[in-house]
């Protein structure tokens, strides 16, 4: 066994042993932090998973919401109907080892549908290049948006419930560890220097052979199935699914995750995804602290403003990414090892 | 090595995360959520406004079980999905007795199963969707349902307008208007009179003179629209052009300056039901006018009217319950029967919905007048 997929098991393993034995006390007691480590785990998988077509690939998506829409409803329906049928799970309760079945399966057709929507929209697409892809992927998300609203067994406008909240620590950062996994050893592999190679010169990349529509269908399919796969922890976490939520600004988000965090550098995309989940989730819990001078509260009561002027000062100060491509960090790393 | 400036910002943001909130007042803690930033923002700033007034009201009149009430506002940015995290944190950080809100139907929607299975009564003063109070018993919601506009559009117009053959145009897009429909045939059905026909329009369109062209060679005593301002006024514009007499009747979808500014003349005339009106010649209305405008310096619409009777009915059941327990509070919002608020009196009945009356408003020289109240 290699090395990274050592790795990839003790991790595996340790999602799993603090999913068995924490999970219960933490969503209990701490259910808040227990809301915000969920959504944390599904923004890192929706933005390492961009950030293979964004960063490493050099592509542009806007999409990025359409493909965990598809993943939302594809996993919120199949729980719906096909559950209660196979796995005997009524109103979203059953044993453990069927709710856990359960979750498994649906999160597999979540990623398999989104992974088919993101062929079907990248075949096509992907010939193109730049701001032109960038509208294509924007218009896919909108029209997957578009047709949820007009699909009345998807609830349309309404919004659909989901009988059964499956989602768990170990199934979220289960995938989260897959996904960097998948994407890391994906780049690395000698395969994967096509994704960089696509980036860094297509022009020189074709004339040495390497059939780029291919690669970048390649990158595609892969983040779309784990945005799918995201969209599938999402819907049985918050249990309810609206159109709206899978708008253009959620894709949105998601770049701005990928933009900060540095194209093309997983460590930093996974920090900037933590650090963005949790800035407006702390500056609420800031809003009501009584240490703070009245004076300010009005700028804490919109914390958005301040959310953003601090996009903005980051973007200033680390243009190239929190972590720039990584090798800044590698060796801050290691200086801070000799030390 | 100096430590790079993200790294400051990240122990600055988890110093303060670490420090956040848990003061030390012994105050009964009500949590309200709404959307005050984002599309949805300018019906989620009036909502708050009318819920804070109504707090501060009752805790000038006096302790309730010797505490004052205080309200955690928190904004949901009208994003999906942030209900549900805002809810969470009302029940696990800030330990409130009760949750007003959320402002929408599908953000409701998010929270309420949370608060359900935590048993913290949430009640909702402007979601709509009948599904909502469904959820179980710790949910209650103190407006009226949509079939309820329905029946009340076509109670007014067979009472007051004395119409009995009608036309509706429903917008099939929405849910709301479909539901409004149903409503509106069914009670026609019922009580002798006849929708000759109905005819369809999506959101989105803006030529509707098929449709009106029917309902022209029909000569119904009355039309139907229980859509959005946006395709009413257009409606209401190329009706008058076709030369359509007979007055139209909406629901609360109209209530928008922008039916009055694009319809222009054409508005005048017809007919629409609310949940409030600022011309209501009530005292009470009108001595809650006077306040919220000395306070806020603007005229409350619908929703600070809905927030600020919510707020209230739910600050008097946490006092009557005598005590901050779930269920105790839960068995007083149960327990409400002819509370007297400003979009009327409200009793909440056996399904945790309100029945209350609704207004009709007729629009006159571009002012949207109150005609009367409506009791079912």
């Amino acid at each position: 066994m290699s090395r990274s997929l050592l790795n990839l098991v003790f991790a595996l393993v340790l999602c799993a042993s603090i999913s068995f034995f924490g999970e219960n006390f933490i969503a209990s007691n701490f259910a808040y932090y227990y809301d915000i480590l969920i959504s944390i785990g599904v923004n890192i998988i929706l933005a390492t998973s961009l950030n293979l077509v964004n960063g490493y690939t050099g592509q542009f998506s806007l999409g990025h919401a359409g493909f965990m829409a598809v993943g939302a409803y594809a996993s919120a329906s199949w729980s719906n109907h096909l559950d209660p049928i196979i796995f005997g799970i009524v109103n979203g309760s059953g044993n453990p080892v069927a709710t856990n079945a359960a979750m498994f399966v649906s999160m597999l057709f979540a990623g398999a549908m989104a992974a088919i929507a993101g062929f079907a929209v990248g075949v096509p697409s992907l010939r193109l290049k730049g701001d032109y892809l960038a509208i294509v992927t924007l218009g896919f998300g909108e029209i997957i948006r578009v047709a949820i609203l007009n699909l009345d067994f998807l609830g349309a406008s309404r919004g659909l419930s989901v009988p059964g909240t499956y989602t768990n620590l170990f199934w979220t950062y289960g995938s989260v560890v897959l996904c960097i996994y998948v994407v890391l050893s994906l780049v690395h592999s000698t395969y994967g220097r096509g994704f960089l190679t696509v980036r860094d010169d297509e022009v020189a990349a074709e004339a040495m052979g390497i059939n780029t529509t291919k690669y970048k269908v390649a990158a595609f399919v892969v983040a779309a199935f784990f945005a799918g796969v995201a969209g599938a922890l999402y819907a049985h976490f918050k249990a309810f699914l609206t159109p709206e939520g899978f708008n253009f600004f959620r894709s949105v988000d998601v770049v701005v995750i990928v933009i900060l965090g540095g194209m093309g550098s997983t460590i930093g995309v996974v920090f900037a995804a933590v650090l963005l989940t949790i800035l407006p989730e702390a500056l609420r819990g800031l809003a009501h602290t009584e240490f703070v001078p009245a004076a300010y509260q009005v700028l804490l009561e919109n914390r958005l403003i301040l959310y953003s002027l601090l996009l903005i000062i980051l973007m200033l100060t680390r243009p190239q990414g929190l972590f720039g491509d990584g090798t800044a960090f590698k060796k801050w790393l290691g200086r801070s090892r000799a030390d | 090595m100096a430590k790079p400036i993200w790294m400051r910002v990240c122990l600055g943001v988890l110093i303060l995360l670490s420090l956040a909130p848990h003061d030390a007042h012994a105050e009964i803690k009500i949590g309200a959520v709404t959307c005050l930033t984002g599309a949805l923002s300018t019906f989620g700033v009036s909502s708050i406004e009318g819920a804070k007034m109504a707090v501060e009201e009752i805790n000038a009149g006096g302790a309730t079980l010797g505490q004052s009430i205080q309200l955690i506002v928190e904004d949901n940015g009208s994003k999906a999905g942030e209900t549900a995290t805002i809810v969470r944190k009302f029940i696990s950080q800030d330990k409130v007795a009760a949750i007003l809100g959320d402002l929408t139907s599908s953000a409701t929607m998010e929270g309420a199963p949370l608060a359900q299975a935590a048993k913290i009564p949430l009640l909702t003063p402007s979601a709509t969707n009948v599904a909502i109070t469904r959820i179980g018993d710790y949910i209650f919601r103190s407006c009226f349902v949509d079939p309820f506009t329905g029946k009340i559009m076509a109670k007014f117009a067979l009472d007051h307008l004395k119409a009995h053959q009608a036309i509706v145009m429903t917008d099939v897009k929405q849910d709301y208007s479909v539901g409004l429909t149903e409503a509106i045939v069914h009670y026609f059905d019922q009580n002798g009179a006849r929708v000759s026909n109905t005819f369809s329009y999506s959101s989105g369109d803006t030529d509707f003179r098929t449709q009106l062209t029917g309902v022209r060679t029909a000569h119904p005593d009355i039309v139907f629209l229980p859509g959005y301002y946006t395709e009413a006024a257009l409606i209401l514009l190329q009706a008058r052009q076709l030369g359509i007499k007979c007055p139209f009747v909406g629901g609360e979808g109209w209530d928008s300056p922008t039916l009055v500014q694009v319809a222009g003349k054409a508005a005048d005339g017809n007919y629409y039901t609310d949940h409030f009106s600022a011309t209501d010649p009530d005292p009470r209305v009108q001595k809650f006018v006077q306040i919220y405008r000395a306070k806020y310096s603007t005229i409350p619409d619908a929703l600070a009217a809905l927030w600020y009777d919510g707020a209230r009915l739910l600050a008097l059941a946490v006092q009557r319950a005598g005590s901050t327990d779930g269920s105790k509070i839960r068995d007083a919002l149960a327990a409400t029967r002819d509370f007297d608020g400003v979009t009327g009196r409200i009793s909440i009945d056996e399904n945790r919905n309100a029945a209350k009356p609704g207004v009709i408003l007729k629009i006159e020289n571009g002012q949207p007048e109150m005609v009367q109240r409506v009791i079912p």
